[in-house]
């Protein structure tokens, strides 16, 4: 049923149905002849494929690609194991620009696009996905609110540590309050021109390592939602506990903590942006922040599916290759075809919002399709290794572990579905 | 002096490509496949780049003979440190001839121009393994050499090469002006970072053809055919040493 509904959707991407292998590659050597120009020396507008990058764009995912195979694969068994970051990532990542993309060199940022960051966070999550949701919730979360909403002093402050040396968080979620995060009872009350913040939240991600954390809270509970304020809290504020980090089904060298208020004082000065828009903030962040996780459940069926095929080509039974079986063959194709429909949704939703068109359905659509086709891509490349992929000496298994928090976390599949229908709704108002 | 030191970086098939050869034999197939910058030119910008930051030099100018996708390959060499680049514009038949001998002549008219102190090149280049274009360089320029260098230093207007050679290490001292050819022990290249990819768009990359620096490009050599190394052959196994000599000798090794 699923199956069918899937095929039907795939034939709709009839765009490129060539090997995935021979049209990586082919693309990548067009693309810097081809750049992003739409207008010829006659005035003809031509309209490239969605795989074509700028020049700057090709460079950075050439740069992150070998950084991410020499300096972090050889550490992600081990942080998946000790459920730990190590440092040296953290410290590398700060060092090559991957956590101010988007950030002005004014504040030791890249100063690039949203779309090098789509490409980065794709690029990171083919070798650990754990990276690339830090390097995700850094970069269209955190960075984003700071720059967009920030006071001249807040940037001044904030942006040149959160490129250089600071992780951020984001905090929205409690124990009561998931999908309904409106409903949130952490609770900021004003007293001259301080307030103090009281309550907890739940699975919040990078916050053992982070410096700064950013906290929905909600001024004035009598508004309802509109009481819902985004408050700068530094780490070594008093009253603030960090609290164990959970021990996960997948991720896990991304630490995901309950966080205490207890009568934490943070000055008005800290407030980012302005009283009681906080949902508004947090709604438009989470739309952006959508597609970054769509590029890291792609990255991370592509590096599954990477890591799969040579042992498909190599291994034999009955006298074949594996790779040879007609039924190996079906799926294999089906599968890459899934994964290539994922990477048009993420890519054209990036290019939609740089291009600052509509690109909330498109986003969505995005997120809920490539943490489907992760499932269904590192459930397959499982069942392709045999006996070999459920175990540990291969890293198809982690891969299967990590996929499952994408139809969850920054919005569940659901909430995506919702969405993607209340928008289809309005559609057809006229 | 200019304080000034040339790089040659050459774009080649990657190294993790898997190579296979035209049906025709005529060449190697190089549409479509994956490219880079050679290693050991990787790891002479890298040298450079250390000396400029050492303060040893004052500036980095790198230079790619080729097509429009040479251009690829500077501005990698650009967001490692290099200051400005140079195309020097050679394509189609020109650029499939284009050897050692015409890459050293265009090397040294640069090198003459730019009135450099160091020429900076890899040893080889991966896809001809030739080994050349540094000491024919040398030649043409009347200049001492220091290749395979796993070791450089500056002593006043001297430079200190530490050699690998077959026997070991070899440590030379030659006056500057001077060709050196990395060899791959001298450095570890640095990642260009997403910071200096961004600050490398603004460098400057001038262009330019062979004929502007008055070198005739004319290849001496044509390339009569291109095979893949044979197949492996399945081994035989043998009972006895006495057995092992006699096979040996049939097959003509010994």
């Amino acid at each position: 049923m699923a199956a069918t509904l899937v095929r039907i959707f795939s034939k709709s991407c009839r765009q490129i149905c060539r090997p995935w292998g021979a049209c990586q590659a082919g693309w990548r050597s067009r693309s810097t002849h081809t750049a992003t120009e739409t207008s010829t020396d006659q005035g003809v507008v031509s309209f490239p494929p969605l795989q074509t990058f700028s020049e700057e764009e090709s460079m950075m995912r050439e740069a992150v690609k070998k950084y991410a195979q020499e300096r972090i694969a050889p550490l992600v068994s081990k942080m998946d194991e000790n459920s730990a970051m190590d440092q040296e990532v953290l410290t590398s990542l700060f060092e090559q620009g991957l956590m101010g993309i988007e950030i002005d060199p004014e504040y030791n940022g890249t100063g690039s696009t949203f779309f090098s960051s789509i490409l980065v966070i794709e690029e990171l999550a083919k070798v650990d996905p754990s990276v690339a949701v830090l390097c995700d919730i850094q970069n269209t979360l955190i960075n984003t609110l700071f720059s967009n909403l920030g006071t001249a002093a807040q940037k001044e402050h904030y942006l040149s540590r959160l490129s250089t040396d600071m992780v951020g968080s984001f905090c929205l979620s409690e124990a009561e309050s998931g999908s309904d995060a409106f409903s949130l009872k952490t609770r900021a009350e004003k007293h001259k021109d301080y307030y103090i913040i009281n309550g907890s939240k739940m699975w919040i991600s990078n916050a053992e390592h982070a410096g700064v954390f950013l906290v929905m809270a909600n001024v004035d509970p009598s508004a309802g939602y509109k009481g819902i304020t985004c408050f700068i809290v530094d780490r070594d504020t008093e009253g603030l506990e960090i609290g164990k980090k959970e021990n996960k089904l997948g991720l896990r060298s991304s630490s995901t903590c309950p966080l205490n208020f207890d009568n934490v004082k943070v000055p008005e000065k800290n407030i980012l942006g302005q009283i009681g828009h906080g949902y508004k903030y947090a709604i438009g962040m989470l739309n952006e922040g959508r597609i970054g996780i769509a590029a890291q459940m792609l990255g991370l069926a592509q590096g599954c599916f990477d890591n799969t095929i040579p042992y498909t080509r190599q291994r034999k039974q009955f006298g074949q290759r594996i790779f040879d079986f007609q039924g190996m063959q079906h799926q294999i194709a089906h599968v890459a075809t899934q994964i290539e429909a994922g990477r048009l949704l993420t890519y054209n939703a990036a290019r939609l919002k740089e291009a600052g068109r509509p690109f909330i359905k498109e986003a969505c659509m995005a997120k809920y399709f490539t943490a489907e086709v992760a499932s269904l891509t590192t459930s397959k490349c499982i069942e392709w290794m045999g006996g070999v992929g459920f175990t540990k000496d291969y890293p198809i298994e982690k891969y299967y572990r990590d996929c499952k928090i994408g139809t969850i976390y920054e919005g569940t599949t659901n909430i995506q579905l919702s969405t993607m229908a209340k928008f289809i709704d309005k559609e057809y108002d006229h | 002096m200019s304080g000034r030191v040339l790089v040659g970086v050459k774009r080649v098939i990657d190294y993790a490509v898997k190579i296979r050869v035209k049906p025709d034999n005529s060449c190697v197939v190089t549409d479509g496949v994956k490219h880079s910058m050679n290693p050991f030119c990787e790891i002479a910008v890298e040298e450079a780049v250390k000396m400029k930051e050492k303060k040893l030099i004052k500036e980095v100018v790198v230079v790619s003979c080729g097509p429009q996708q040479a251009m690829e390959t500077i501005r990698t060499a650009l967001a490692m440190g290099a200051d400005r680049g140079i195309h020097v514009e050679v394509t189609g038949k020109d650029y499939e001839n284009l050897g050692p001998l015409q890459v050293s002549k265009i090397m040294a008219a640069l090198a003459k121009k730019e009135d450099a102190l160091l020429v900076i090149l890899g040893k080889q280049a991966i896809d001809d393994d030739c080994n050349q274009t540094g000491q024919m360089t040398a030649a043409l320029l009347d200049w001492p050499q220091g290749t395979f260098a796993s070791e450089l230093s500056m002593e006043g207007d001297k430079i200190k090469v530490v050699r690998e050679i077959d026997g070991g290490l070899e440590t030379i001292k030659i006056n500057t002006p001077a060709v050196i050819t990395a060899d791959l022990r001298l450095n570890t290249p640095r990642y260009a970072t997403l910071p200096n990819i961004m600050k490398a768009k603004k460098k400057k990359i001038a262009n330019m053809k062979p004929a502007d620096l008055g070198v005739d490009i004319t290849s001496r050599l044509e390339v009569l055919r291109v095979d893949e190394p044979a197949q492996r052959e399945a081994g035989v196994k043998v009972e006895t040493v006495d057995d092992l000599i006699a096979r040996l000798k049939e097959a003509g090794r010994i």
